[in-house]
């Protein structure tokens, strides 16, 4: 054995992944702990999707070493995915068949026993909070109770690490919630979380530790909190002016904070103190058509690394 | 071994089933919505075919020239449909399930997220196909029976080579529909292949009748070797070396298949 941690889950080096002449992950470098809640924050084509198929054994690695549970996917892969409890990004439940059907189909390609997977199917029905739509067919369901569904179902094999790639896209704010409300339960339980996200505060939220993607490769690493001291400021003023380009507003702004970001739609001056740079603003005889401080997230990180925002 | 290896929750694999098993058993579950449609439909059809060809058409061919060679009508062309059949029930589980379990709900996606490998999908759906074309044929065969179709108790092998006749159409179709991007093929499928090899395959009249081009048409496909072997079942005085050369044709059309298969689900799944 190369790595023989037992509580190094996930181990790569150089990792990339090549489709044709595109290289969609161009060899990244992390590791995961045993217990960890761990994330990839990118925009979209930025390769977390990839480098999670990859993980999840599904899809052959191009180049670079990778190791999840110290064994290699090429070789190991269905004693790997035994262990793995996977949340793709787009559902793959069976709409036709019923909740409980869903995972009674799903705990027997585990080779659980048709007792042990009905007994599961129960806590994991509690669990994910559909106790009382078991018996319904899984078409009707909103795409919260679907993608709760598909954690549960993900979960029905006792799996060590939870592969969850963009867990909340494309649902309600208020579904998002309850969902986040799952997994930082699961999270508490001891269960290793690995996530990709282009939410910033899901990030936030969920993950102990994260790399931010882009381009198929890792531009910055470590805890939401020491990314956005290393990286941004304490506070973001956020100026919004009555005008088609913002960035003629920045001329004035020169020297105010300690950067100015000019976006679109609003211009962000980074600085320790949100307040005085609005007074200092305002002394200067500039106008915004509203000004708003706020604290720095992984979105700032984001757009300094990159030059541009999570979601464009 | 790695200390890390003891904590899995998976049984170890001695004791483990095969993985085809839950394969398999995913798609049964499924079929237990529409069991009772299908069956039905599966007494209907041999049904229409025996009313209408076999008896109201076999009633003026046996007037006209005495039935096939001296056979009667109705005991030349039913071995023949039973084995189209067969081909018509492969070929519905082999194309919009196959392609909708990878372009539509994912399901082949889903199964390879567990311990399920590549093999295990192929081998449990296609032993599901098998299922289908078998009770099928069992439904035909009761059914044609009853109505005095065959001429001999050798039509019960006429059961093993009519299922191996729907898997020379199933395995391959599942390596054509796994490449398909939607279903506009499958029509081209159905009526420019399917439709020329039910009329012309033997079935309704000897394939000494066609024309001298078309006749290796009939020889390649694996619709007039299923027919030919269930006729020389069927009709009571089997040539068992006739069959025993059919029988081998649809078992290299199905290794052929298999490998065929194989490599378009790994080239669509694994990437």
């Amino acid at each position: 054995m190369t790595h023989p941690d037992a509580d190094l889950l996930l181990y790569a080096t150089g990792l990339t992944k090549s489709f044709g002449s595109f290289t969609a992950v161009d060899g990244i470098d992390f590791a995961v702990e045993r217990g960890e809640s761990f994330g990839f924050l990118g925009p979209n084509g930025a390769g977390k999707s990839s480098t999670m198929k990859m993980v999840g054994c599904v899809s052959p690695v191009t180049g670079g070493e990778l190791r999840v549970f110290g064994q290699d996917p090429a070789t190991h892969g269905p004693q790997i995915r035994a262990r793995l409890g996977v949340v793709p990004q787009k559902d793959t439940l069976d709409e036709e068949l019923s909740v409980e059907e869903n995972l009674w189909i799903y705990g027997r390609y585990f080779g659980l026993s048709q007792h042990e997977v009905r007994v599961r199917t129960t806590e994991l029905l509690d669990f994910a909070q559909l106790t009382d739509r078991a018996k319904s067919t899984v078409e009707p369901l909103s795409g919260g109770m679907k993608r709760r569904l598909t954690i549960a179902r993900s979960l029905i094999s006792r799996p060590e690490i939870l592969l969850l790639d963009e867990p909340t896209t494309g649902l309600d704010p208020q579904a998002r919630h309850v969902l986040w409300d799952r997994l930082f339960r699961l999270k508490r339980s001891g269960v290793t979380l690995v996530l990709t996200t282009h939410y910033m505060d899901e990030a936030e939220q969920l993950c102990d530790r994260l790399v931010v993607m882009d381009h198929g490769k890792i531009v910055a690493q470590g805890s939401p909190r020491s990314l956005i001291t290393e990286y941004s400021t304490r506070e973001v003023l956020e100026l919004r002016f009555d005008t088609d380009d913002h960035a003629q507003h920045g001329k004035a702004l020169a020297g105010i904070g300690e950067r100015i970001e000019v976006l679109p739609d609003r211009l962000l001056v980074y600085t320790k103190d949100g307040d005085a740079a609005a007074a200092e603003v305002h002394q200067r005889g500039v106008r915004p058509l509203s000004a708003l401080v706020r604290r720095s997230t992984l979105e700032d990180v984001f757009l300094h690394l990159t030059g541009r925002t999570l979601i464009d | 071994m790695s200390a890390s290896v003891g904590t899995t929750a998976a049984r170890p694999s001695h004791l483990a089933p095969p993985r085809w098993r839950p394969v398999f058993g995913s798609w049964l579950t499924a079929y237990k919505r529409t069991w009772r449609g299908s069956i039905f439909g599966r007494f209907l059809s041999p049904l229409m075919f025996l009313l209408s060809i076999g008896l109201g058409l076999g009633s003026l061919v046996n007037k006209s020239s005495g039935g096939v060679n001296g056979v009667p009508y109705l005991q030349f062309v039913v071995p023949g449909i039973l084995a189209a059949q067969s081909m018509w029930v492969a070929m519905g589980e082999s194309t919009y399930p196959v392609m909708g379990a990878i372009r539509w709900n994912a399901k082949y996606h889903a199964m390879l997220a567990t311990p399920v490998g590549i093999n295990d999908i192929l081998f449990g759906h296609l032993l599901y196909v098998a299922l289908q074309v078998t009770s099928a044929t069992v439904i035909f065969i009761l059914v044609a029976a009853l109505f005095g179709s065959f001429g001999s108790w050798w039509v019960l092998l006429a059961l093993p080579v009519t299922i191996l006749t729907g898997m020379a159409f199933a395995v391959p179709v599942f390596a054509f529909s796994a490449i398909q991007e939607g279903p506009d093929n499958f029509n081209i499928l159905f009526r420019f292949i399917m439709t020329p090899l039910f009329l012309f395959s033997g079935i309704f009249f000897p394939v000494s009748q066609l024309p001298g081009f078309l006749r290796p048409v009939a020889w390649v496909m694996p619709l007039w070797h299923g027919v030919q072997a269930d006729r020389s079942l069927a009709l009571g005085s089997p040539d068992f070396a006739a069959i025993a050369a059919h029988t081998a044709y649809l078992l290299v059309v199905i290794a052929v298949g298999a490998w065929l298969a194989h490599r378009a689900f790994t080239k669509r799944l694994v990437v």
